[in-house]
């Protein structure tokens, strides 16, 4: 890594004690020791293992429920239902006010996709409750299923979830978070050419090392401590609370230790139905995703489709942007709704558009639910803006570095979401990566600067 | 048939935080008897550091050295709130509320010691090293150690200070869409430099030359472990990652790492990092998030990359080998 202290020197102080300063972390020594702690180390006298029992279906309603085999079997403790949770039916981002509560704990007369959880097997060992899950009748109604984006938009589709009532979520906007700025559609008029393109992409796992899980104890002033590998810990105990319907000062949690992220563990999934197993029980309960429960029943990224049209000038200037962002939410919302709403505000991207149109929807289908992940809401716009830049550049027959010199945003330039561009340095990055890359570009583009007189 | 070669670029920036929802986060910060610091957060080391980093910040704010401080998080029972690791808000949000605590618990501490010294706290400052000492008169100083002895034994204060990061909740206008979604933006511009074989639609990435612009880099080492990281995994989300290969089709979603393709160490590309920093106005001296950014402008560098090589685009992600051979045969027939 090469740092360059040539560019910003003016704006920056250098030179300080701690700050800058390569130290080396506290933690590495017990990371490659392998005496570092996790959440899944602890281990308690009487602790018991659970088990989910999943949904086989993309879409079924759920006529009966048998649980009387799997309570038989040898090391079985307790079977829980739907009815067993308090407050079963939820959505995390309830704490900042978004919701409808949209998603069950454990399913309740209904799956919407395969792998749902519906019945969960506490046993002595982690053998038994499988074994034990196996055992659970479950008699399905299978329903017709809907996978793709745009068949669930059109009307007449199997409706996937009917605490929205729509396949999309209802923003206060209406059916799309919208951006508007300028008027595209006289700039197309005029643009010397138009490009719209398509791009999509698929799901995404988080791959940490360590799988999502916690470890939940009943200590003895009725209270659980709950260790988890959340990232976080306050969002977390609070949804707890809510589903548990248990004061929030019953709860104790412990983590800050995990074995990767990337924004699969900010899901709300397994401390609440562990902790509440632990009340039921009166024992220490553990709650572990297997690798195949990490890959294919935690939350992927969204898939999602970006269209784009653009109006260019043979000059290079960009004077319109339409974007239309579809995020596949899967079955329930999680952090979907909030990841669209950031699409729109990233659109147009790092550059300064005269006439910006953005429409993004969060969308409804039958599969695992999606939520957030490393880039959320911009990644996959990322790539689409990109591609779609180069593609822009070649049609015009333009070097494509030397198009996003002309379009780059400035500070104090305006942006779509009409907040003023600070602190931009894009500019300089392409500089530096023009040198660095051998891809020389005009001496005009060279000389540029982020910085505009009076701002 | 032929490897043939190609490169790409993208340009990027990226919003720190998540200001739609609110994005609070909280810290306390308290000085030991024998003057070593405790701050108490939270907030969650996903693996990236945070621990190492919320220290390196209230030291430098304090004035001692990084091995005096002690980060106590991530447990309900004693930490205030953070509103989580994600968003690449831990590093801005909780650096700033480090800050703020440990300038008041600083403040305490300089009281303490002007009693101490019998001179006003205004004109002391301290060495980095561990000691207080008199502006242009550092031979009368005294060691943070003994200033802690005092305020605990002698004097009866609490070195300590109390530290918080808001920013107000922005609600999108309805129809126009006006909104403040997040602070300071991270930026980011990657050459990438491909080989296409265009018999087998393999993709070898050779060179990704990344420029990154940070606002600032607390800890050069870190900033750097987590740079190439992203840099990798941009390259696996281009060319290899999903659950679902099939998609919208819910067949043969993989369940282990024999099945969800990854690049191996033999499939890294040689990776370089440039960081530019430009300090942001509101993070912790001048710090903005590039946690998540790092790993996007790959993905299009090397889209990029690939047309460039064999002249076919690829617009749906990942860009395997079978939509390469798919687009080149279409492109052979058309």
């Amino acid at each position: 890594m090469e740092l360059r202290k040539d560019y910003f020197a003016d704006v920056r102080k250098d030179g300080l004690h701690e700050i800058g300063q390569g130290r080396p972390r506290l933690d590495s020594p017990g990371h490659v020791t392998g005496k570092t702690a996790y959440f899944a180390d602890r281990n308690f006298p009487g602790m018991l293992h659970l088990k989910m029992v999943r949904s086989p279906h993309h879409h079924a309603r759920i006529r009966s429920i048998d649980t009387s085999e799997a309570e038989k079997h040898p090391g079985v403790v307790r079977v829980l239902t739907a009815k067993d949770v308090p407050h079963n039916v939820y959505t995390i981002l309830i704490l900042i006010q978004i919701g409808p509560e949209d998603e069950t704990v454990l399913a309740d007369g209904k799956v919407r996709w395969k792998g749902e959880a519906v019945v969960a097997v506490l046993a002595e060992t982690e053998r038994a409750a499988q074994e034990a899950a196996a055992k659970v009748k479950v008699d399905y109604e299978v329903l017709p299923a809907v996978f793709d984006m745009e068949e669930a938009l059109k009307p007449g589709a199997p409706l996937v979830n009917e605490y929205h009532g729509q396949n999309y979520y209802l923003y206060d906007s209406g059916e799309c978070r919208k951006v508007r700025f300028g008027d595209v559609d006289a700039s197309f008029a005029q643009a010397d050419h138009i490009l719209e393109q398509s791009y999509q992409s698929s799901p995404i796992e988080h791959a940490p090392t360590e799988t999502t899980g916690c470890v939940v104890t009943p200590e003895g002033n009725d209270r659980f401590t709950c260790y988890t590998n959340t990232q976080a810990m306050f969002f977390t105990l609070d949804n707890a609370s809510i589903i548990l319907q248990m004061p929030g000062s019953k709860l104790h949690f412990v983590g800050g230790t995990v074995g990767g992220g990337f924004g699969g563990k900010v899901d709300v999934i397994v401390e609440p139905i562990a902790i509440l197993a632990a009340k039921l029980t009166g024992r220490p309960v553990c709650f572990i995703y297997s690798r195949e429960e990490e890959m294919q029943i935690s939350s992927p990224r969204a898939a999602e489709k970006v269209v784009i049209k653009d109006g260019v000038m043979k000059d290079g200037r960009i004077v319109a942007r339409k974007v239309t962002g579809y995020t596949d939410a899967g079955a329930y919302s999680r952090h979907s709704p909030y990841g669209a709403q950031k699409g729109a505000a990233h659109y147009p991207g790092p550059y300064t558009i005269p006439n910006v149109w953005i429409d993004t929807y969060c969308v409804y289908t039958n599969r695992t639910p999606s939520s957030a992940m490393r880039g959320f809401g911009v990644t996959i716009g990322d790539f689409a803006l990109e591609v779609q830049m180069d593609k822009l550049a070649r049609l015009i027959g333009m070097d494509p570095l030397e198009f996003r010199f002309i379009n780059a945003y400035r500070d104090g330039d305006m942006k779509a979401h009409r907040q003023p561009t600070e602190g931009a340095a894009l500019i300089e990055c392409m500089q530096a990566a023009s040198r660095a890359a051998n891809w020389p570009v005009a001496e005009k583009y060279m000389a540029m600067s982020s910085y505009r007189k009076g701002v | 048939m032929a490897i043939r070669r190609g490169r790409g670029v993208a340009a990027i920036n990226y919003p720190t935080g998540m200001n739609l929802g609110g994005d609070p986060t909280q810290a306390l910060v308290h000085s030991t008897p024998t003057g070593n610091f405790m701050v108490t957060l939270s907030s969650v080391d996903l693996g990236q550091g945070m621990k190492q980093i919320m220290a390196q910040i209230c030291a430098e704010t304090i004035g001692v050295p990084t091995d005096r401080v002690v980060i106590d998080t991530a447990d309900t029972d004693t930490g205030p709130h953070c509103m989580g690791t994600f968003a690449s808000r831990g590093t801005h949000r909780a650096g700033n509320a480090v800050i703020q605590a440990a300038k008041e618990a600083r403040q305490v501490m300089l009281e303490v010691a002007a009693e101490e010294l019998e001179v006003n706290a205004s004109d002391l400052e301290t060495d980095g090293q561990g000691n207080i000492q008199v502006k242009g008169a550092p031979q009368k100083s005294i060691s943070i150690f003994d200033v802690a002895l005092s305020a605990h034994f002698k004097r009866g204060r609490s070195i300590s200070g109390r530290g918080m990061f808001l920013i107000p909740r922005s609600y999108p206008e309805k129809e126009t869409g006006a909104m403040k979604p997040s602070t300071c933006y991270a930026h980011a511009c990657t050459v990438a430099e491909v080989e296409v074989d265009d018999e087998t639609g393999e993709v070898t990435v050779l060179t990704v030359k990344n420029v990154f612009e940070i606002g600032r880099a607390l800890n050069p080492k870190m900033v750097e472990q987590q740079l190439v990281g992203g840099s990798w995994m941009g390259i696996s989300h281009a060319l290899y990652e999903t659950t679902e290969p099939y998609y919208p089709s819910r067949d043969h979603g993989g369940t282990d790492f024999n099945q969800y393709l990854m690049p191996g160490p033999g499939d890294l590309a040689e990776t370089e990092i440039i960081v530019l920093e430009r300090p942001s106005a509101d993070g912790p001296f001048g710090a903005k998030g590039p946690g998540e950014m790092c790993a996007n402008p790959q993905i299009p560098a090397v889209a990029n990359a690939v047309f460039d090589a064999v002249g076919v685009r690829i617009d749906t992600l990942p860009i395997t080998p079978e939509r390469i051979l798919r687009a080149l045969k279409t492109q052979a027939a058309g």
